[in-house]
């Protein structure tokens, strides 16, 4: 009974600390629309900036709490900066490209911090006059969890003042629900925007300085935290305040008693509560059905052939890709190999990113699905390269199939998060059932067969196998269920008017795109001959979304030239130098800022000025 | 009387309030205006009549600033603003009431009323807003989307009426609206040129509009082409009907 109580107590405390960094997110998404992975970013910098205040200011009261709040006000000032600087310039780009920009600015801060406060994890001092700790019930419990309980609960009365009482909530409350006729009865947005930036950094920044007691600072706190924060805000429901606050207490009450119960499943839990709960609740606890944005929708150009130029230059890289390798090194082919299967994952992605017109945050989880699957043909069964490899499309088609059942229903946002939450739970299982898939040690020994051990024959064993199978998805694309797809897309109730099944086209291009996926992952584990539950965390899945991105999602060509880039710049980066985080994240920024149709659309606009000029 | 009128015309033409010269405007790559010139002078009631996607609507989006890609001229007190932005182009004093009345539902009646802010001295005090609209005062702390369609309508021309704005777009207001309301909104149209309010207003419905206005621009196809005053339109029945297919 009295640890129930002690787990409930700190239960809130997280809750606390996890609503402060929440209500940030979901009020600048509610205003901008901007889906801010930066907002992580920005919670680190307020714990390192306040390690650095406190421990420079004099000891006591001042020093300490001084240093908090400045803390929190020069992150709010930073996230100004970046809304002036670089998110202000592409309110009018695709919500994904935003995303992009933003995650740009996490590889930023993150080299930053590295460059500014060196590798180690420091320590914070404790909290002046909450030191020890008090009787709660007859139980002791730390002061400074009490205050952070009590800091949740008047930061939440705090906002709801300011936003009910106030003419600039009133303000933002319009401008979360249509920010064009806001701007039309004379209110300059930009202004607006920009201080919703300032609370919203702000808060992040309060929330990680506020952590300066509890825990060390290290670099991994951005990543860890902007995937609760996401939680939380889905949860609750996009751009709902009292929402986040709910969903803030039920997941970090979960937490405090999971951890009791079933000490597993803590990794994966937040997730676990999100896929329920949107499952239930397509929009969350509280949030009601996004209004589109109008004004700021760019209808998705028609795909059109690439011009001839372009094609020849394509064809060209095929017949390098072919015959340059037999004089290339074992490290050139490893590389070679990488990028034709990140050419397959990528080209998947975009798949149901382009023309399916849904994003997925856990697309890993289809790599990954693959790759386990051949590994674990290979571990249990002892099953020849050929089985393992016909497996791996098999167990992530079978995954896409399970989980895109309940993701194609959802949409933008949502539907993205929910595949995310797969994507985590099926990396925990790989994680923690030690006893099938070893765990983090992951399984080793799965070799390609004797006929293809050598690099060269692997490697164009694996260009032929991805080639092949990126062509068929540019087949489908121009195929009857590629228009459906597209058309399902562009307009749902269009569609479903002429007879067409919106959820089962959707669903069968989730699994497809699976699918394909999957042959990359399989491809990958003979490569390397392992696997490890890497292949299906996080990172994989940005580094996929980032190909796509990278290459732009409206050209055909763009997963490729993505995929290439991407894995050739950070090849060429790591080895060059130890900051490639910096020098990826600035290209990033500068691409979205001076090509926003990426890669491959701007090689393709290129084209057609050039050709258009003689005639014009 | 009539003769100082007479005289003074041609000077009050080339002071128009608002002169629209060669506008044209995008949606994305669609290109939806192909030079629209009018002119609306000093409390005048003008209307835009057209066949639906003649580009009604659109004309007053674009002259308020909210279509993605726009060219040509729009000079309001002989201030230029094509290259304002929407905000700005609501400070210089032109309001707009959107078709789909633009309330927010996250507002309550009162909040939408004040949202906009004042921007020139002039507007209406909410005193005499409520006498217009007394509805508005009942239901003053309702949820904005709580209304009735007419009130929605009503609240989404009084909360322009505020601010001090010289020029009213409004977009279809009787839209949908019972008879009994759109004579309502009759009224109110009269009662705020009375005040020296200018309107611009785009009406499907021509009987309405005739009750109204002074003047009425013809669209086709993107563009202006014909002018009707309304003391004329009797004898201009025919083409009208030719144009409109009414």
């Amino acid at each position: 009974m009295e640890n129930l109580i002690l787990q409930a107590l700190s239960g809130l405390a997280s809750a606390s600390s996890l609503f402060l960094v929440a209500s940030g997110l979901t009020v600048i998404f509610g205003v901008s629309r901007i889906v801010n992975f930066a907002h992580g970013s920005f919670y680190m910098l307020g714990a390192y900036l306040a390690w650095t205040f406190v421990t420079n200011l004099p000891r006591g009261h001042l020093g300490f709490w001084g240093g908090v709040l400045g803390a929190a006000l020069a992150v709010g000032v930073i996230g100004m900066a970046v809304e002036m600087l670089l998110l202000r310039r592409i309110y009018r780009a695709p919500e994904l490209f935003q995303l992009l920009a933003t995650f740009g600015v996490v590889l930023i801060v993150q080299d930053l911090a590295l460059l500014i406060w060196g590798p180690q994890d420091l320590l914070g001092p404790r909290a002046p006059g909450l030191r020890g700790s008090t009787e709660v019930l007859g139980l002791r419990f730390p002061l400074y969890e009490l205050f952070l309980i009590g800091v949740g609960p008047v930061v939440l009365g705090l906002l709801w003042l300011l936003f009910y009482r106030t003419r600039w909530g009133t303000l933002v409350r319009a401008a979360t629900q249509d920010r064009e006729m806001v701007g039309a009865l004379g209110v300059n947005q930009r202004m607006l925007f920009t201080s919703v930036f300032f609370l919203g950094s702000l808060l992040a920044g309060l929330g990680g300085a506020l952590q300066l007691p509890r825990e060390s600072v290290n670099l991994h706190m951005d990543l860890s935290i902007i995937a609760e924060a996401f939680v939380v805000v889905v949860v609750g429901g996009l751009g709902s305040l009292s929402g986040a606050a709910l969903a803030a207490l039920l997941i970090g009450e979960l937490h405090a008693f999971g951890i009791l119960i079933f000490p597993k499943i803590t990794l994966v839990l937040v997730f676990l509560v999100m896929a329920v709960v949107l499952v239930i609740r397509p929009h969350g606890l509280l949030g009601r059905p996004q209004e589109a944005a109008r004004g700021t929708g760019m209808a998705e150009p028609v795909i059109r052939a690439a011009p001839p130029a372009l094609k020849w230059l394509g064809l060209a890289a095929l017949i390098a890709a072919i015959l340059l390798p037999p004089f290339a090194g074992d490290y050139a082919l490893t590389v070679l190999t990488d990028m034709a299967v990140f050419i397959l994952f990528a080209a998947s992605l975009h798949f149901i990113m382009g023309p399916g017109g849904m994003a997925s945050f856990g697309h890993a989880a289809y790599f990954g699905l693959g790759a386990y699957g051949a590994a674990l043909a290979v571990k249990w069964l002892a099953a020849p390269m050929g089985l393992g490899l016909a497996l791996a499309p098999l167990a992530a088609g079978l995954g896409g199939l399970v989980f895109g059942w309940f993701c194609v229903r959802l949409s933008g946002v949502y539907s993205a998060m929910l595949t995310l939450a797969f994507a985590q739970i099926t990396w925990s299982i790989a994680f923690q059932w030690v006893e099938l898939t070893g765990g983090d040690n992951g399984i080793l020994g799965v070799w390609p067969a004797p006929w293809a051990a050598g690099k060269l024959t692997y490697y164009y064993l694996t260009l032929a196998l991805c080639l092949g199978a990126t062509l068929i998805l540019r087949r489908i694309i121009h195929a009857p269920f590629g228009y459906a797809l597209r058309a399902q897309r562009d307009s749902p109730l269009r569609a479903e008017a002429i007879g067409m099944d919106g959820f089962r086209i959707r669903w069968a291009g989730f699994a497809l795109a699976a699918c394909m996926a999957g042959i990359a992952g399989g491809l990958f584990a003979y490569a390397k001959g392992s696997v490890f539950p890497t292949y299906l965390d996080i990172p994989r899945s940005v580094d996929a979304l980032l190909m796509v991105l990278l290459g732009g999602v409206q050209t055909l060509s763009g997963p490729i030239a993505g995929a290439i880039a991407f894995t050739g710049l950070q090849e060429q980066l790591s080895r060059m130098t130890d900051l490639w985080r910096l020098v990826l994240g600035i290209v990033i920024v500068l691409l979205v800022l001076f090509f926003p149709q990426g890669l491959a659309g701007a090689a393709r606009s290129a084209w057609e000025a050039r050709d258009a000029r003689p005639n014009a | 009387m009539a003769e100082v009128m007479e005289a003074t015309r041609p000077a009050m033409a080339s002071t128009s309030l608002l002169e629209v010269r060669k506008l044209e405007a995008w949606y994305g790559e669609s290109h939806v205006l192909h030079g629209v010139d009018l002119d609306v002078r000093q409390g005048e009631v003008v209307t835009l009549l057209g066949r639906n996607g003649a580009g009604k609507t659109t004309t007053l989006r674009a002259i308020m600033g909210l279509v993605g890609r726009r060219a040509g001229s729009v000079r309001f007190q002989g201030q230029e603003l094509i290259n304002a932005r929407s905000d700005r182009i609501a400070r210089a004093g032109i309001a707009l009431c959107p078709e789909e009345r633009g309330i927010f539902a996250s507002l309550n009646v009162t909040e939408n009323l004040m949202l906009p802010p004042v921007v020139q001295p002039g507007g209406l005090d909410l005193d005499t807003i409520y006498s217009l609209f007394p509805n508005l005062r009942e239901r003053a702390s309702s949820q904005g989307t709580k209304l009735s369609g007419g009130e929605q309508q009503m609240l989404a021309i009084a909360r322009i009426l505020r601010t001090g704005a010289k020029l009213l777009l409004l977009d279809e207001p009787t839209e949908g609206l019972a008879p009994v309301i759109v004579q309502q909104i009759g009224r109110t149209i009269r009662e705020i040129k009375a005040r020296g309010f200018t309107v611009l207003l785009v009406e499907q419905n021509f009987r309405f509009a005739q009750t109204v206005a002074d003047r009425h621009y013809v669209m086709e196809h993107g563009r202006v082409v014909d002018m009707v005053p309304n003391d004329q339109l009797a004898a201009s029945m025919g083409r009208l009907h030719e144009y409109l297919g009414v």
